[in-house]
C-alpha cells in the first residue's frame, strides 16, 4: 500500500484518513454489545441501590443462562441466514418427554441425555425440511414446527403439569460453584466449546462461508446443505439443554413451558450484533446480547418500572441493533470504495 | 451464421493433445434455452477466449464444466475420459479451477481463508472438518503463493470485504491458479478492474501454459483477448458459431464474428 500512497499524493492521503476514521467506527460497532452492557450495568448500579449486589448478580446470571443456551444455537442458524422460532416449544417438548419417560419421583441421570436428544431430533427435522424440502423460507418452516412441537408436548402430557425434577437437573439450574450459578458455568463452558468450533475448525469456517455467500460456497464445493442442517441440529440441541435448565428452575414439567423464549433467543443474537444478512457475529457477543436483555429486565424491575416497559425497551433494542447492522454494511462499502479510489490513483 | 475461414483455424493448437472437450451441450431453464448444442475444444497449454454477447450462454457452459449446472444432454471429456461431475467438488478434484463472474469471494472471511477455502488442512486428521486449523500455517501458504501476485503486500489476515474490487479479484484468481492441475477457467476476470489491475491478471494468465495448464477466458475486451488468447471461440444463442486464431489486429474480425456480421 505504501508504494501507492507515494505516487497518489495528497488526495489519497485524505482518503486514507477518512478510511481510518471509518475503520474506528467499524471497530466501535463490533465492540458495541460489551460497551452497551457495561453502560447499562453502571447506569442501573447508580440508579438502583441493590442492583450491584451479589444476590442480584447471581440471579441475573442464572436467569440469563437459559437465554444464553438458546442464543448459542440460534446464532449458528442466523449465521447461515436462517432463523429457528421452534426453540420455545422444544423446551416444552423436552421437559414433558423427560417427565413422562423417567417419572418425576424416580430421578434418573438418563434424563440429562434425553433433553438434548429431543432437541436434536426436532433440529434435524427442521434442517431436513429447509434443505431438502425445497422450502426457501426458514421462518415459515420453523413456525410450523413451533406449532407441531407444542402440540406434541400437549399430547404427550395430556395437558397435565407433572411437578418435580431430578436432583441433578435441579442442582444444575439452582446450585452454585464458588458462588457462581452452576447453569451459568455450564453455559459458559458450552460457549467456549462453540467459540473453538466456530473460530478454530474447518466446520466453523465453512459455516461462516455459507452465511457470507451461499452460492459461492456451493460453487467452491463446500457441503452447503449438510452445513446448514448441522446448524439447525445444534440449535435444536441447545434448545433441549435450555429445556433442562428451565425444568430445573421451575421444578415442574408443563406442556406450556418456554413460550416466548424464541423471541428472547433471537433478540440476544441480534442485539449481540450478529447480522440477519448472514455470515457475521461472534459467540462472545451473543452472550453479551443475552446479558443485555437480562440486565434490562432485572434493572427495570429493581427500579419498580412496570415489566411492560421492559418489553418496549427490548423491542427498541432490537430495532436499534438492526439499524446499526445496516450502518455497518454501509461503512464497509464506503471503506471499499475509498480503498479502490486509492489504488486506482 | 458466420463460419471460420479455413486458414484461420489454429494449427498451433491442433497439434497439441486435447485437454478438455465439450460436445453438443444442451441446457434449458424452463422456457429459456441457455445452451443449444454448444461444443468446445481446449488443447493442452492453450488459452482459448470464449466470446459472445450477453446471454450467449458462456457462463452456463462454464458452469457445466465446473459441475454447478447439470447438462440436459451432451458430453464433457477431460484428457479423453468422460468427466462425471456430480458437484463442483468433483471438478476441483479433477484439477479444474474457476474464477466465477461477479467477484466470487467470501466478503466476511480473510484473504488466506478465501484462498484456501475447501482445502484447509486440519489436525488431527481423523476429526475431519472438526479438526483444528492452523492460522500460522495458512498465512505461510498464502505468502508462498501470493508472491507472484499484485496482492502479495496485503496481509493474509485482512478481511477481504474491506478490500478494493481489484484486490478481491486478484485473490479469487490466485485461488484458481494456485491449485489448478489441468484447466483454469476465468469468467470475465477483468470486468470490474482498472488498467493496472487488469494488466497484472493478464500477465499471470499468459504464464499459465508454462505449467502445462489450459485456460478458458471469457472477456468483452478484445484488446485483452488479443493479448492473452491463442484462439477465440464465439458463441451465439447457446451455440458455438465460429472460431479464429488470435493474432495482432484481429480485434475487428472478432467483433464482427460476435455480432454475426459476415
Ligand atoms: N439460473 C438461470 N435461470 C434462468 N435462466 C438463466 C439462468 N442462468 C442463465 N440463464 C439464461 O440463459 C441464457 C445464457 O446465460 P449466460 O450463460 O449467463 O450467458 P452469458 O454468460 O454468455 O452472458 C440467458 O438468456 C440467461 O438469461
Ligand atoms: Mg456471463
Amino acid at each position: 500500500m505504501e508504494a501507492h500512497v507515494d505516487i497518489a499524493g495528497k488526495s489519497s492521503e485524505t482518503a486514507a484518513g477518512r478510511r481510518d476514521y471509518l475503520s474506528v467506527l467499524l471497530w466501535l460497532l463490533q465492540a458495541g454489545p460489551i460497551i452497551i452492557l457495561v453502560t447499562l450495568v453502571v447506569a442501573f448500579g447508580l440508579l438502583a441501590p441493590h442492583f450491584i449486589s451479589v444476590r442480584n448478580l447471581q440471579n441475573l446470571l442464572a436467569q440469563s443462562a437459559i437465554v444464553c443456551a438458546l442464543g448459542l444455537g440460534q446464532f449458528l442458524v442466523i449465521l447461515v441466514r436462517g432463523v429457528d422460532v421452534s426453540v420455545g416449544s422444544v423446551i416444552a417438548l423436552s421437559v414433558v418427554t423427560v417427565a413422562t419417560l423417567t417419572g418425576v419421583d424416580q430421578p434418573s441421570s438418563v434424563a440429562l441425555v434425553i433433553y438434548p436428544l429431543v432437541g436434536l431430533i426436532v433440529g434435524l427435522i427442521n434442517g431436513f425440511l429447509i434443505v431438502k424440502g425445497g422450502i426457501p423460507q426458514p421462518l415459515v418452516v420453523t413456525v410450523a414446527m413451533l406449532g407441531i412441537v407444542a402440540g406434541v408436548a400437549l399430547l404427550i402430557s395430556g395437558g397435565n403439569t407433572l411437578v418435580g425434577v431430578s436432583p441433578a437437573v435441579h442442582w444444575l439450574a439452582n446450585g452454585k460453584v464458588l458462588g457462581i450459578p452452576a447453569g451459568a458455568l455450564m453455559v459458559l463452558v458450552l460457549a467456549g466449546l462453540f467459540w473453538l468450533m466456530l473460530r478454530r475448525t474447518q466446520w466453523g469456517r465453512w459455516l461462516y462461508a455459507v452465511g457470507g455467500n451461499p452460492d459461492v460456497a456451493q460453487w467452491v464445493g463446500l457441503p452447503r446443505d449438510r452445513l446448514i442442517m448441522s446448524a439447525y441440529a445444534i440449535c435444536g440441541t441447545t434448545a433441549g439443554i435450555a429445556g433442562m435448565l428451565y425444568h430445573g428452575r421451575t421444578g415442574s414439567a408443563s406442556p406450556l413451558s418456554g413460550i416466548g423464549y424464541e423471541l428472547d433467543a433471537i433478540t440476544a443474537v441480534v442485539v449481540g450484533g450478529a447480522s440477519l444478512f448472514g455470515g457475521r457475529g461472534s459467540i462472545t457477543n451473543v452472550l453479551f446480547g443475552a446479558l443485555i436483555i437480562a440486565t434490562i429486565r432485572s434493572g427495570l424491575q429493581q427500579l419498580d418500572v412496570s415489566p411492560f416497559w421492559s418489553s418496549v425497551a427490548i423491542g427498541i433494542g432490537i430495532l436499534l441493533a438492526l439499524e446499526l447492522d445496516v450502518l455497518r454494511k454501509h461503512i464497509e462499502t464506503r471503506i471499499r470504495t475509498l480503498r479502490a479510489r486509492q489504488v486506482s490513483q | 451464421m458466420s463460419v471460420a475461414s479455413p486458414d484461420s483455424i489454429s494449427n498451433v493448437a491442433s497439434a497439441a493433445r486435447l485437454a478438455l472437450s465439450v460436445r453438443d451441450a444442451r441446457k434449458a431453464y424452463g422456457f429459456v434455452t441457455a445452451l443449444a448444442g454448444a461444443s468446445l475444444d481446449l488443447h493442452e497449454g492453450e488459452i482459448v477466449a470464449l466470446l459472445g454477447d450477453n446471454g450467449a450462454g458462456k457462463s452456463t457452459l462454464i458452469k457445466a464444466i465446473t459441475g454447478i449446472v447439470t447438462l440436459d444432454s451432451g458430453d464433457i471429456e477431460l484428457d479423453g475420459r468422460p468427466l462425471r461431475l456430480r458437484s463442483p467438488a468433483d471438478a476441483r478434484a479433477s484439477g479444474i479451477e474457476t474464477v466465477f463472474q461477479d467477484l466470487a469471494v467470501f466478503d466476511n472471511l480473510t484473504v488466506s481463508d478465501n484462498f484456501l477455502i475447501g482445502r484447509e488442512q486440519t489436525w488431527p486428521r481423523w476429526l475431519g472438518p472438526l479438526g483444528l486449523l492452523s492460522a500460522g500455517q495458512e498465512q505461510r501458504q498464502w505468502r508462498e503463493h501470493a508472491s507472484a501476485l499484485s496482492v502479495s503486500h496485503v496481509s493474509p489476515s485482512q478481511e477481504i470485504g474491506l478490500m478494493s474490487g481489484g484486490q478481491r479479484q486478484a485473490v479469487a484468481v490466485a485461488r484458481a491458479v494456485a491449485f489448478a492441475r489441468r484447466v483454469v477457467i476465468l469468467d470475465e476476470p477483468t470486468a470490474a478492474l482498472g488498467v493496472r489491475e487488469s494488466d497484472e491478471i493478464l500477465t499471470m494468465v499468459r504464464r499459465l501454459p508454462e505449467r502445462g495448464l489450459s485456460v478458458i477466458i471469457v472477456s468483452h475486451n478484445m484488446d485483452h483477448v488479443v493479448r492473452v488468447a491463442d484462439r477465440a471461440v464465439v458463441m451465439r444463442q447457446g451455440r458455438s458459431v465460429g472460431e479464429m486464431t488470435v493474432r495482432q489486429g484481429v480485434q475487428k474480425d472478432l467483433v464482427a464474428m460476435i455480432m454475426g456480421v459476415t
